[in-house]
């Protein structure tokens, strides 16, 4: 099937790639961008492990066709943090420990961020729902929960 | 002063910071090189029938597609057994075993090619009866897929017969898909002569090494497997990962081109092993008070196709019968049967949580006969002075159920919130509630006991930098960072001069699974031995030339001290470099003291014990079955940590995962013998709004082990697991309300809300019928 030529902004940078229209969105950050901190855990988007964000909204990128985002902005896992400073959302991840394996982290972190960038104080109930479309399975969520909730306070200026 | 990364310190993970920027390199995050090729695989779609004519061509047509190969294809052996049965052909031949049974694979430029050119195949059957289940094999004669095991003390028939009480049970208990995140792969790179390198996820890479020679024909030291990290394990990838490396590693030789293999997660549950499903069959003989006199159990397994581990696992299962308890009188048998299934395996706990859940259900049964608080049947009949031989004949040398016990009913609150729970159900609602207090002791060592040793690499490089590598694998359990902190410990250096590299064939050879619980046990030492085999060198050069004794040596914080000199740690591995040291060492580490006679089940199978309890307090709505769990107090067992950040870590998530196991996670096969459970939309893992909406978790920091283990620590992988049976035996009370707990309902695992409201209904309907009109009006 013949490619097609697609323009995008990820991650701020403008990026171009050839996409077989049948490829995912997921497929084509992971192959043709060299982007492989979105991860497949499903490829059917029950998961949550490709997590991205499409002109600010949460999506899974398996879901997604490559070709879609032409024109759009995309937002993963590599743009979350500057050059020399993590978000306070990745800082919280690593202080609490609130990973084990590492390979739900990066869908979580980016589906933590589209919660906070629309509720700057989230009950710990929100939390849990906004974050229940996101499979953990080695740490039982509590202690990501807690980063979560822990970023919110740091980000609102509150004293942890 | 303290180094930075010691022993006994909370320290992140070592791989946190590229975990949250997603830079963490998973093998499918490997740069694949130029010409890599992709495979996939073509599956059976009866669970039992002879192939009658398979019809490849259209595959071999296909858009892409460069290689098909099939069981003519391999070089050695149609087989990738993890046990030497040679049981488990990769390929079906001529009978298909279960549906999802690999037939051929296909090798094309793309992955989606090779996907689609998978499903042309043209493969008629003629079908043959098939028995999926337990109900159904031991229908069909119960055929054993493995010899079964038989552990016995004492006389249990005439204790039985001579007991005040007697009650007989039975339990079903479901298995589970581990549901690691990142699914099956292995990415094999051609080499020179019959070398092939492999990148695997996998947590046990000489296994890997020894299906691939032989199905390649080649002797181990051609082949090479490497695993920096995997994207959870849990056991699913203990042996589960041989199919698919040797299918890339054949397909690579074959065409001399980079071959990579990744299951799309479907077919990744279809046609891998998961948790066995158990149904046991129990008597149980008792006193007045409650304490066991005599206990008669059979355990049956479905162990799929083939044997794989079910063999350890089943015994394990035996092995955990007991839990905390003593049985005077005792007779457990297992019975692995033959089903035309996926063949189960390993997975956290590995038998020991469906053997140790009957011991609760017992207990709970006994409770339930007599109208007394479980909590005091269980305090009744825990191991104790002359009270402390196990089924296996293994003393009980390091018993601390009381204190744990005791501990966390105070820190719980136990007493005053079961009473709050009993006083709620009184007033006769809709939403009831239960709460449980239960134990957990699991036996730590593999049950092989060979399998119990480790090897160890650690390199001083000249600037003071260190290199380890050992034989086990990084699946997220902080293995490496344990090590490096054994390490950092070993040479009083900050850990930021330790780095671990990838577990990897060529470096360490020879090594276990990292599985039972035992990574940092058998690493963590080899690794240790090593540092002071280099230690020693140290020592030993640096008194010389001071003309000191070897013990005025000292690694110390501030450097190291020869005599009343002290010398910064860089400085002072150059000065020995130059003067000619060897500043690499291998370690070695075997467990000591264990044996284990599978013929007279009789030995010591386990060097020592971790303990842990947890309470658990639910709500159930008894119209829906729907329910949710309130608040887990949990107090686990590690001896003294070594790093109770990762520890803690460690317990929360088999709580959550054992959670997942005794409630939501349902597998389900129909008719024809298909799993229909076979992706994340139906088949349901605990997700962040299902855990406890209060969950207290604290380690026995008092704890040391009384074994010389590594620092006194003990294993905590999988222990923790079986803390989540008390979220079982609360949804146990809280239906047995119903009736004004006369009855025990013993709910079948998984406790799903259908079946909590089966439950109900059976409760409320049984002994009054009237009522279930009134509800109906």
């Amino acid at each position: 099937m013949s490619k097609i030529h697609v323009t995008t902004t990820i991650n701020g940078d403008a990026v171009e790639f050839l996409a077989d229209p049948r490829e995912t969105l997921l497929d084509c950050l992971r192959d043709h961008v060299g982007l492989t901190g979105t991860k497949e855990g499903c490829g059917t988007g029950d998961c949550g492990a490709c997590s991205v964000e499409l002109d600010g909204t949460l999506v899974c990128s398996c879901l997604v066709l490559g070709v879609e985002a032409s024109g759009k902005s995309v937002q993963t896992i590599e743009g979350m943090a500057t050059d020399s400073e993590l978000h306070p959302l990745q800082r919280k991840f690593v202080e609490h420990a609130a990973l084990q394996c590492g390979f739900c982290t990066p869908g979580i972190l980016v589906a933590a961020k589209s919660l906070l960038d629309r509720n700057t104080s989230p009950t710990e109930e929100e939390v849990r729902y906004w974050l229940a479309g996101n499979l953990c399975r080695c740490t039982g969520y509590d202690k990501i929960i807690r980063a979560v909730m822990d970023a919110a306070a740091e980000l609102r200026g509150e004293a942890a | 002063m303290s180094i930075k990364g010691g022993v006994h310190q909370d320290l992140i993970h070592d791989s946190a910071a590229k975990h949250v920027s997603g830079r963490a390199e998973y093998t499918d995050d490997i740069l694949e090189p130029v010409g890599t090729l992709h495979a996939y695989l073509g599956f059976s779609t009866v669970a039992h029938g002879r192939i009658t004519s398979i019809d490849l061509s259209a595959v071999r047509a296909a858009p892409g597609v460069v290689e098909v190969i099939t069981a003519d294809d391999l070089p050695g052996e149609n087989d990738v057994s993890a046990n030497g049965m040679h049981d488990e052909p990769l390929f079906a031949t001529d009978e298909v075993l279960f549906w999802g049974q690999p037939l051929f694979a296909v090798v094309a430029e793309t992955r989606d090619a090779a996907r689609r050119a998978a499903a042309l195949a043209e493969v008629s059957y003629d079908t043959l009866p098939h028995a999926t289940d337990i109900a159904a094999s031991r229908a069909a004669g119960a055929p054993l897929v493995t010899p079964p095991l038989t552990l016995k003390r004492g006389a249990v028939k005439p204790a039985m017969a001579a007991a005040p009480h007697r009650i007989k049970g039975q339990m079903e208990i479901g298995g589970q898909d581990h549901f690691y995140l990142e699914g099956q792969l292995s990415l094999a790179i051609p080499g020179e002569d019959e070398d092939v390198r492999i990148f695997c996820s996998t947590q046990h890479p000489t296994e890997v090494q020894h299906v691939v020679a032989h199905a390649l024909g080649v002797p181990a030291h051609s082949v090479t497997v490497t695993v920096r990290r995997m994207g959870g394990g849990f056991g699913g990838k203990e042996t589960q990962m041989n199919a698919f490396a040797v299918i890339a590693a054949v397909a690579a030789k074959r065409l001399n081109r980079p071959v990579k293999l990744r299951l799309d997660r479907d077919d990744d549950m279809s046609s891998t092993g998961k948790r066995h499903d158990f149904l046991a069959e129990y008597e149980v003989g008792f006193d007045d008070e409650g304490r066991i006199l005599a206990v008669d159990g059979d355990f049956f397994a479905r162990c799929g196709f083939c044997s794989d581990l079910s063999g350890p696992v089943t015994d394990r299962a035996l092995f955990h019968a007991d839990n905390a308890y003593f049985y005077p009188d005792v007779e457990l048998r297992s019975h692995p049967l033959m089903t035309h299934t996926v063949s189960n395996t390993a997975f956290r706990g590995f038998g020991g949580p469906q053997g140790l859940i009957v011991a609760e259900r017992i207990v709970e049964e006994i409770a339930y006969h007599l109208g007394r608080d479980a909590l005091e049947v269980r305090r009744a009949n825990f191991y104790g002075p002359g009270r402390d031989l196990t089924p296996y004949h293994q003393q009980v040398t390091d018993n601390i159920m009381a204190e744990v016990v005791d501990e966390l009913v105070a820190t719980s609150n136990y007493a005053a919130r079961r009473q709050a729970v009993l006083d709620w159900n009184a007033k006769g609602g809709i939403i009831r509630k239960g709460i449980a207090l239960t134990p957990v002791k699991f036996g730590i060592s593999f049950t092989a006991t060979w399998f119990n040793q480790a090897g160890a690499l650690v390199h001083v490089y000249s600037d003071g930098s260190i290199q380890v590598n050992h034989g086990g694998t990084e699946m997220g359990q902080g293995l490496h960072t344990k090590v490096a902190q054994v390490v950092a410990e070993a040479f009083q250096v900050d850990i930021d001069r330790v780095k671990i590299t990838a577990t990897t064939t060529d470096k360490v050879p020879n090594t276990s699974a990292t599985a039972a619980s035992s990574g940092t046990d058998l690493n963590g030492m080899a690794a240790l031995n090593a540092c002071e085999a280099i230690k020693a060198r140290l020592a030993a050069w640096a008194a010389d030339k001071a003309g000191l004794p070897a013990e005025a040596v000292v690694f110390g914080t501030e450097g190291v001290s020869v005599g009343d000199k002290v010398t910064d740690w860089a400085k002072f591995i150059g000065a020995a470099y130059m003067d000619r040291v060897q500043l690499s060492a291998t370690g070695f580490y075997k467990t000591p003291e264990i044996h284990w006679n599978r013929d007279t089940g009789q030995g010591r199978p386990f060097y020592y014990f971790a303990y842990g309890a947890s309470v658990s307090e639910v709500s159930v709505d008894t119209l829906t079955g729907e329910y949710r769990v309130e608040r887990t107090d949990i107090l686990h067992d590690v001896g003294k940590s070594l790093n109770p950040a990762i520890d803690l870590g460690q317990v929360e998530g088999a709580f959550v995962q054992g959670m997942g196991w005794l409630t939501t996670e349902e597998l389900w096969w129909d008719d024809k013998g298909r799993l229909r459970t076979h992706a994340p939309s139906t088949y349901k893992i605990p997700v962040a709004s299902d855990i406890p909406r209060e969950f207290n978790v604290k380690l026995a920091s008092w704890s040391e082990n009384r074994e010389p283990t590594i620092k006194r620590s003990k294993a905590v992988g999988e222990p923790p697991f079986m803390l989540a049976v008390s979220v079982l035996e609360a949804l146990n009370m809280a239906v047995a309300s119903l009736d004004g707990y006369a009855n025990c309902p013993k709910l079948d695992t998984p406790a799903t809300p259908e079946r909590v409201l089966m439950a109900c209904e059976a409760l409320r309907s049984a002994p009054a019928p009237a009522k279930v009109l009134e509800i109906g009006e």
